[in-house]
């Protein structure tokens, strides 16, 4: 019979794995809510996810190609943007909502015991659907230009792996923080756009500093690995992948720790 | 700890910070907590006290297998910090409880419902919170939805369902939990009378199952229908725990000590107000009320105005708020035509036929059709034994509120039912 221990803890915490496996049902029901509920009542539905970036590329190619002379080598500039601008939809609306999902969720917190870190992990899941449509376009898109993927789309899991979990570990830092602090809520979509400049969505991005941004690397990784042209160096890579892990065990130690006060402060 | 204890609580506490739910969640206000914090290190102040209060302290208590434990108090009083603490969704910041099974916790009905979704899709997702297995929500479908009586709006987003639809689909969900320990909070002071009958009905259905329950309740009838055991917590404290009777008793008797601010100033009250009740007593012939007696309800009022078809009602209640009786001037057809502006309206009662004990009275006025007071538990009265039946005999205590005049005879058939209709005018 299990045996349940309830009494003071203090400290940090690791997350208790097998307890997230138990709970893996209600994974699975929240991210199917998050999505129903993000397209339901809309005329367009899924096609959302294919219109933002869509539009955004139209709107980056008129700025950016145009009139600022971007130069994306061989690559045709709506084709370049298109393939950052399908990722950074996914990256920028699963941080947002990851980051408001413990406060859009409080009842979660005080009325029912659960894994609270399947509350953020859910609402960057429930992206997933919407990147895999995006991508599908993107691939259509591309093709129209004539250009198809060749074999380093092999490399394409492990971008999108490493977006993913990014996504993660910064949602599971921010939503933790915003439920004691609603400035995370304020100043959020700010820093947002900030980051899209500082990744190498509309423009390539060579400046070495900002490689810390691991938006560099996996970017450029990702559209590396869908339509070719130039790797990522080994120090964006290696800086995508440290920063990316580091980012994903402090913030789910940092979520673990303040999880046991949410309920009091939600 | 004994054996067969399932949970095993011991000196169980939670402290919180009296801080405005507003102040202290903005950095400026962090960073003036840590600089508070630094200085209470440095200065060892004491005053740092005053900051917290303890809204549970030094609870303990061990529950068995199969019992059903009720826990009453006063609104505020650390009830609901209890079972969220057993629940897992805070910690105690003092002491330790042990539970052994796997537990369901249901604090509110409905916790993560959403508006747009079908009300199958709310099952499943509501299910899931509480922690049910897919498959087994599977197997249960049928069965919630009959509960629920929603089969035709199965398929329809809730946020269409009238508030009762919800609420009973809410419930129906819940009532279908099956873990070994069950939490419950006071769930059941939702939807009607009729559905709320089927809510303690399922949850007398569950404890008889021999599951064990922890049910919390202002609902006393209700806890000392269900409740083998209970634990009345004031102020964080658990005063009193053991029998169920005897812990209610013990409760409603410091309720009614509260209540004693004078009718007069008493604010929980509905009503314009146009004439209102300002003292009540009850007087038997020699005094206090006795069985038998005639006893005269006094209701002391105040009017605005000299008042003109004033109708009085006095609700008699039993101690656990059930009710038993009315008395109104429209039962009587006696509406009191000129009332002037202050006096007594007087309910005599030729024979009281009350058990001995103690009664609460909730009393009603409305002039012109309109409701000008209307107070509950405006007070109590305890009626005292006397010779009812000439003969020194009173029923036990079990058997009732009423003490009813009868005879006994022999002689004759039993009247065949026909005949006993037509003779009957």
């Amino acid at each position: 019979m299990p045996v349940v221990v309830v009494e003071p803890r203090s400290g940090w915490a690791i997350p208790k794995f097998a307890e997230l496996w138990h709970y893996r049902e209600l994974l699975y029901f929240l991210t199917w809510r998050d999505i129903k509920v993000r397209y339901s009542q809309t005329l367009l539905g899924g096609a959302w996810a294919i219109f933002q970036p869509l539009i955004l590329m139209l709107v980056f190619t008129f700025a950016f190609q145009r009139l600022a002379k971007i130069e994306t080598g061989a690559l045709p500039y709506p084709v370049f943007a298109l393939a950052g601008l399908v990722f950074w939809t996914f990256f920028a609306k699963a941080v947002t909502q990851g980051a408001d999902s413990l406060v859009a969720n409080a009842q979660l917190l005080t009325k029912v015991y659960c894994p609270r870190l399947l509350i953020p992990a859910a609402a960057v899941f429930s992206g997933v659907i919407d990147i895999c449509l995006g991508l599908g376009f993107f691939l259509i898109f591309a093709a129209a230009y004539g250009i198809y993927p060749s074999w380093q789309i092999v490399f394409l899991p492990l971008a999108l792996l490493l977006g993913f979990l990014l996504a993660i570990g910064t949602s599971f830092l921010l939503s933790a923080i915003n439920i004691r602090y609603r400035d995370v809520r304020q100043a959020l979509p700010f820093l947002i756009s900030l980051l899209l400049f500082l990744s190498p969505i509309a423009y390539p991005i060579e400046t070495k500093l900002l490689a810390v941004n691991p938006l560099v690397g996996i970017v450029e990784l990702l559209r590396w690995s869908l339509v070719g042209g130039l790797p990522p160096g080994p120090l964006e890579l290696g800086l995508a992948v440290t920063v990316t892990s580091g980012l994903l065990i402090a913030g789910g130690a940092y979520f673990s720790r303040l999880e046991r006060v949410f309920a009091d402060v939600a | 700890m004994s054996r067969d204890a399932v949970i095993t609580a011991e000196g169980l506490g939670k402290r919180y910070r009296f801080v405005s739910r507003t102040a202290g969640t903005t950095v400026s206000d962090a960073a003036r907590a840590a600089l508070a914090r630094v200085r209470e290190r440095y200065a060892r102040s004491d005053g740092k006290e005053r900051d917290w209060f303890w809204a549970l302290r030094d609870v303990s208590f061990e529950v068995s297998a199969g019992e059903v434990l009720g826990i009453v108090g006063p609104n505020g009083a650390g009830k609901s910090t209890l079972l969220k603490i057993l629940s897992r969704i805070t910690d105690p910041t003092e002491g330790r409880a042990e539970i052994r099974g796997r537990t369901g916790s249901l604090l509110e009905v409905g916790t993560g419902f959403h508006p747009e979704l079908t009300g199958r899709e709310n099952v499943f997702l509501n299910g899931a919170i509480l922690g049910m297995k897919r498959v087994e929500i599977e197997r249960k479908l049928d069965e919630i939805v009959e509960f629920a009586g929603i089969s035709r709006f199965l398929d329809m987003p809730v946020k269409r369902y009238s508030s009762g639809m919800y609420v009973r689909l809410a419930f129906a969900v819940a009532a279908h939990l099956e873990p070994e320990i069950l939490l419950v909070d006071e769930v059941l002071s939702v939807g009607d009378q009729e559905f709320q009958q089927r809510c303690l009905g399922r949850m007398d259905e569950v404890a008889h199952g021999g599951r064990t329950i922890l049910f919390v309740s202002h609902n006393l009838a209700a806890v000392s229908s269900l409740c083998t055991r209970a634990i009345l917590i004031q102020h964080g404290n658990a005063v009193e725990q053991g029998a169920v009777d005897r812990v209610l008793e013990r409760y409603v008797a410091s309720v009614r000590e509260d209540e004693r601010t004078s009718l007069r100033t008493r604010s929980d009250r509905l009503g314009g107000g146009s004439l209102r009740f300002t003292g009540l007593e009850v007087v038997g012939e020699s005094g206090s009320a006795r069985t038998g007696d005639e006893v005269e309800v006094r209701l002391e009022y105040e009017a605005e105005s000299e008042l003109r078809n004033v109708m009085v009602s006095i609700g008699v209640n039993g101690l656990l708020g059930e009710p038993l009786f009315l008395c109104s001037t429209q039962l009587t057809g006696e509406h009191l035509r000129a009332v002037p502006r202050t006096g007594t309206v007087v309910c005599a009662i030729p024979r009281l036929s009350l058990m001995p004990g103690r009664y609460s009275l909730n009393i009603y006025a409305e002039v012109n059709g309109v409701l000008a007071d209307w107070v509950r538990d405006a007070g109590t009265f305890d009626v005292v034994a006397s010779d009812f039946f000439g003969t020194g005999q009173l029923p036990p205590s079990t058997h009732g509120h009423f003490l009813v005049e009868h005879s006994w005879s022999l002689g004759g058939e039993l009247v065949a039912p026909e005949t006993r209709a037509a003779s009957s005018p």
